[in-house]
C-alpha cells in the first residue's frame, strides 16, 4: 500500500529533480502519443529536442530563434514569479502583453514618419506603462474591493484581445495597407525598429531585457528587503504581517512589476519579430509564461532555463510538424503534458512516498 | 588580367544557378504552408488536395509530403518558411494573402528556392511568383442564382477581409444578381478571419435575422452552411471547396478552387528546367475556378441561366464587369461595353453603384 507522508521541509533535492523528471516523463508519454499516431517516437522526440540545437541543417537558424521565442516568455515569467511567490496570482499577463504592445506602438505611430533616436525609448516607456496600468485594474480591485485577482486579471485578457482587434482594424491600421487589418510595420521604420543587435544571434532588445530581468530578480530575491517580504508572505502570511509587510502594498507592487514586464515584452515583440499590430498578435506568450514560471520553480535561473526549454518545444514542434507530419494538435498536447507532469511530480517535493502494509 | 579573371569567375558563378535550372532537376521537394487546418473543408482543404494530386502525378520524382497547417500570418510564418527552405524544399507554396511580407523576406535569403504566393501581388525577388484565381467569375454565377432564388430580395455576403479579392467578389455577385433581379439588395458582414467557424456562424445568423435568405461566403469553413441549414428556405453556396455534405440544400451550388493543375504545371516546369517567375490569374476558362454540381433544390430555369453565365464567361463572351458601370458614389467607372484591366481589378477598393454600406477603412 502506498502512502504519502508530508515532509517537514520541502526536499531540496526533489525540487531540482522534479522538472527534469517531468521532462523525461513528458518524453515517454509524448513518445507513446506519437507512436499511436503512427510516427516514429524516437525520431519525433529527437526532432523536437535535438534537431533545433544540433542538426547542422537547421541549428544555425534555429538556435537564435530559440532566444527570439524565449525572450518574451522569460521576461513575462520573471514578473509573474515574484507575485506567485507571494501568493499574488496574476493570470492576465497575456492582456498586459497586448496592451503594452498597443500603447507602445501607438506612442511611436503618433510620431510617424518622424525619424529620431528618442522614439524607440519613448515607445519602451509607453509599453511598460501600458502593461503596468492594465495590471493595476485587478490589483486595485483586489486591494480596495477584495475582488478575486485571478478572475479579474484573466477576464481582462479577453478585453485586451477585443481592444487589439479594434485597434488593428481601426485607429492603428496602416492607411496604406490596402484594407488589410494591421498597423504599419514598426520593424521597418528605423526609429521604432527593434532589430537583431548582433547579426545571426537572435539577440534583440527584448532578449537583453529578459536577461537583465533575470539578474535583477535574482538580486531582489536574495539580497533585497522586498524580496524577503515576497518570500515571507508566500511561506507564512501571518508571520509576514507581524514583520510589518503590508499585503496591499505587496499586491500593488507584484502586479505593477509583472504588468510592466509583460508590457515590455509586448512592445519588444511588436517592434521586432512580429513587426506590427495585427489580429494575430496575441499568440499566447502570457499564458505560456505561467507554465515557464512554474517549470522554473519560480526561481530566476530556473525560469531562464525553462523559457529556453519551452522555446525548444515550439521550434522543435514546428520541425516535427513539417518534417514528420505530426499534427499541430499533438504538439500542443505534448506541451500540455509538460505542465501536467510537472504539477504531478511536484508532490514529491513536499511529500515522501511510504510503502506500508495495512496496519493491523 | 587578374581583374578580368575575377570578373570571369564571378560571371561563371552567377551563371551557375541559372544553368542548373535550365537543365532541370531529377527530384523536387515541394512544400506547403497553410493558414488553416487541412480539414477545414474549404480553402486549405483544396490546397491540400492540390498537393496530393501533385504527389500522385510525379510519383518518386516529387516529394510533396511536407506541409504545415494553421500557421498564423506573421513572425511564425517567416520562421516556418525559413525552416522549410533549410530542410531542402526546392519550391514553397504559401497559400494565404497575409504571408506576403514573410514570403518576400524569406525569398531574399534563399535565392535558389522558388516561392509561390497565392493571391498576393508582391514579387520583390526573382524567385517569387504569385498565383491567383478569378474567384469573381464564380461569384457572377452564384450571384445570378442568388438574384433568382431570393424571395426576400435580400442577399447576404460574409466577407473575410476588406481586400480587393473580397470586393471583386461582392461587386461581381451584386451586379449578376441585379441583372436578373432589379430589386435585389446585398448586405455585407465582415468576419475579419479566413477560418473561424464560430465567427462565421455568428455572421450567418446575423444575416438571417436581417431577413437574408441567400448567403454567399468568402470565408473557409462550412459553418455558415451549417447555420443556414437550421432555417428553412435559406440557401448558400460551397466556398473554395464543394462542401458536398450540405447537398442538396442549403448548399445549392459551389465555387471550387482547383489548384492541382497549377501545382502540377509549376513543379513540372521546375523538373524539366522551364520554370520562370510568373503571375498567374486563371479563371473558369483555365479550370482553376469550377462551379460545383447545381442541385435539384434549384428550379430548372435558374439552373439553366446559371450554366449560361458560366459558359459565357468560359467562352470569353461575358465579363462580370462590363460597362456602363458606376461606382457607389455615383461617379463613372466603366463606359458602355468597357471592361477593366487586371491591374484595376487587382486593386479594386470601391463598391459599385447600388450596394449600401461602406468598405471599412
Amino acid at each position: 500500500m502506498m502512502r504519502l507522508e508530508k515532509r517537514a521541509t520541502p526536499s531540496r533535492a526533489w525540487s531540482v529533480a522534479t522538472p527534469v523528471l517531468a521532462v523525461l516523463l513528458t518524453m515517454i508519454a509524448g513518445g507513446i502519443l506519437f507512436a499511436m499516431l503512427g510516427k516514429d517516437p524516437v525520431a519525433a522526440i529527437r526532432t523536437i529536442f535535438w534537431d533545433p540545437l544540433f542538426n547542422p541543417q537547421f541549428a544555425a537558424y534555429s538556435r537564435p530563434q530559440l532566444l527570439v521565442k524565449a525572450g518574451p516568455l522569460i521576461l513575462i515569467a520573471i514578473g509573474l514569479s515574484l507575485g506567485f511567490r507571494a501568493g499574488v496570482w496574476n493570470i492576465g499577463a497575456e492582456g498586459q502583453y497586448v496592451v503594452g504592445a498597443l500603447t507602445g506602438a501607438a506612442a511611436g505611430l503618433a510620431l510617424y514618419p518622424m525619424e529620431s533616436r528618442l522614439i524607440f525609448p519613448l515607445m519602451v516607456i509607453a509599453g511598460a506603462l501600458g502593461g503596468l496600468l492594465w495590471a493595476m485594474i485587478p490589483a486595485i480591485l483586489r486591494t480596495v474591493f477584495r475582488t478575486n485577482e485571478i478572475l479579474v486579471s484573466l477576464l481582462l485578457v479577453y478585453v485586451a484581445q477585443a481592444l487589439l482587434s479594434s485597434m488593428a482594424l481601426g485607429a492603428l491600421r496602416n492607411p496604406q495597407g490596402g484594407g488589410f487589418p494591421g498597423s504599419r510595420n514598426l520593424s521597418q521604420w528605423a526609429s521604432s525598429a527593434n532589430p537583431e543587435l548582433i547579426a545571426g544571434t537572435g539577440m534583440h532588445w527584448g532578449v537583453v531585457a529578459a536577461f537583465i530581468a533575470v539578474i535583477f530578480a535574482y538580486i531582489l530575491l536574495q539580497r533585497h528587503m522586498l524580496g524577503f517580504s515576497i518570500r515571507l508572505t508566500g511561506q507564512a502570511p501571518r508571520a509576514a504581517r507581524f514583520a510589518g509587510v503590508s499585503p496591499r502594498r505587496l499586491v500593488i507592487l507584484c502586479f505593477g512589476i509583472s504588468g510592466a514586464l509583460a508590457g515590455l515584452a509586448g512592445l519588444f515583440e511588436v517592434t521586432g519579430p512580429a513587426g506590427q499590430i495585427s489580429l494575430d498578435f496575441a499568440q499566447g506568450y502570457g499564458f505560456t509564461a505561467i507554465i515557464v514560471a512554474f517549470l522554473g520553480r519560480l526561481n530566476p535561473i530556473g525560469i531562464l532555463l525553462a523559457g529556453l526549454l519551452m522555446a525548444l518545444t515550439y521550434i522543435g514542434g514546428e520541425l516535427a510538424q513539417f518534417m514528420l507530419g505530426v499534427p499541430a494538435a499533438a504538439i500542443q498536447a505534448f506541451q500540455g503534458m509538460l505542465l501536467f507532469f510537472l504539477l504531478a511530480v511536484d508532490i514529491l517535493t513536499n511529500y515522501r512516498i511510504r510503502w506500508a502494509r495495512e496496519a493491523s | 588580367m587578374k581583374r578580368r579573371l575575377l570578373l570571369a569567375t564571378a560571371a561563371a558563378l552567377m551563371a551557375l544557378p541559372a544553368a542548373s535550372f535550365a537543365q532541370g532537376m531529377d527530384k523536387v521537394k515541394a512544400c506547403f504552408i497553410y493558414v488553416g487546418p487541412v480539414g477545414d473543408g474549404g480553402w486549405t482543404y483544396q490546397h491540400d488536395l492540390g498537393r496530393q494530386a501533385l504527389a500522385a502525378e510525379y510519383g518518386d520524382r516529387v516529394d510533396a509530403t511536407t506541409y504545415q497547417e494553421s500557421v498564423p500570418e506573421g513572425a511564425d510564418s517567416e520562421r516556418v518558411m525559413t525552416q522549410m527552405a533549410l530542410s531542402g524544399c526546392n519550391i514553397i507554396f504559401a497559400t494565404s494573402f497575409g504571408y506576403m511580407d514573410a514570403v518576400n523576406n524569406v525569398a531574399a535569403k534563399f535565392p535558389n528556392v522558388k516561392f509561390e504566393h497565392a493571391t498576393g501581388y508582391r514579387r520583390d525577388h526573382a524567385n517569387v511568383s504569385t498565383y491567383d484565381a478569378r474567384f469573381y467569375e464564380g461569384r457572377a454565377v452564384t450571384g445570378t442564382m442568388a438574384g433568382l432564388m431570393t424571395k426576400s430580395d435580400k442577399i447576404g455576403y460574409i466577407g473575410s477581409f476588406p481586400i480587393p479579392e473580397n470586393i471583386q467578389g461582392i461587386n461581381a455577385a451584386y451586379l449578376a444578381a441585379k441583372k436578373v433581379n432589379p430589386d435585389a439588395t446585398m448586405s455585407v458582414v465582415w468576419a475579419y478571419t479566413w477560418f473561424d467557424p464560430a465567427k462565421e456562424a455568428d455572421a450567418a445568423r446575423a444575416l438571417i435575422e436581417q431577413g437574408v435568405d441567400v448567403i454567399l461566403q468568402h470565408t473557409d469553413s462550412t459553418a455558415p452552411l451549417a447555420e443556414a441549414a437550421k432555417t428553412p428556405g435559406v440557401v448558400g453556396f460551397g466556398q473554395a471547396s464543394d462542401m458536398a455534405e450540405f447537398k442538396p440544400s442549403p448548399r445549392v451550388a459551389s465555387i471550387i478552387d482547383n489548384w492541382a493543375p497549377y501545382y502540377i504545371e509549376r513543379v513540372g516546369a521546375l523538373l524539366d528546367g522551364t520554370y520562370e517567375q510568373g503571375a498567374t490569374w486563371a479563371g473558369i476558362a483555365g479550370g482553376e475556378v469550377e462551379i460545383g454540381e447545381i442541385t435539384d433544390a434549384v428550379p430548372a430555369e435558374v439552373k439553366t441561366k446559371a450554366q449560361e453565365v458560366r459558359d459565357a464567361i468560359a467562352a470569353g463572351t461575358l465579363h462580370p464587369f462590363t460597362g456602363p458601370l458606376k461606382k457607389q458614389d455615383g461617379s463613372d467607372w466603366l463606359a458602355e461595353g468597357e471592361t477593366p484591366d487586371d491591374a484595376e481589378l487587382a486593386g479594386m477598393n470601391f463598391y459599385v453603384e447600388g450596394i449600401t454600406g461602406e468598405i471599412p477603412n
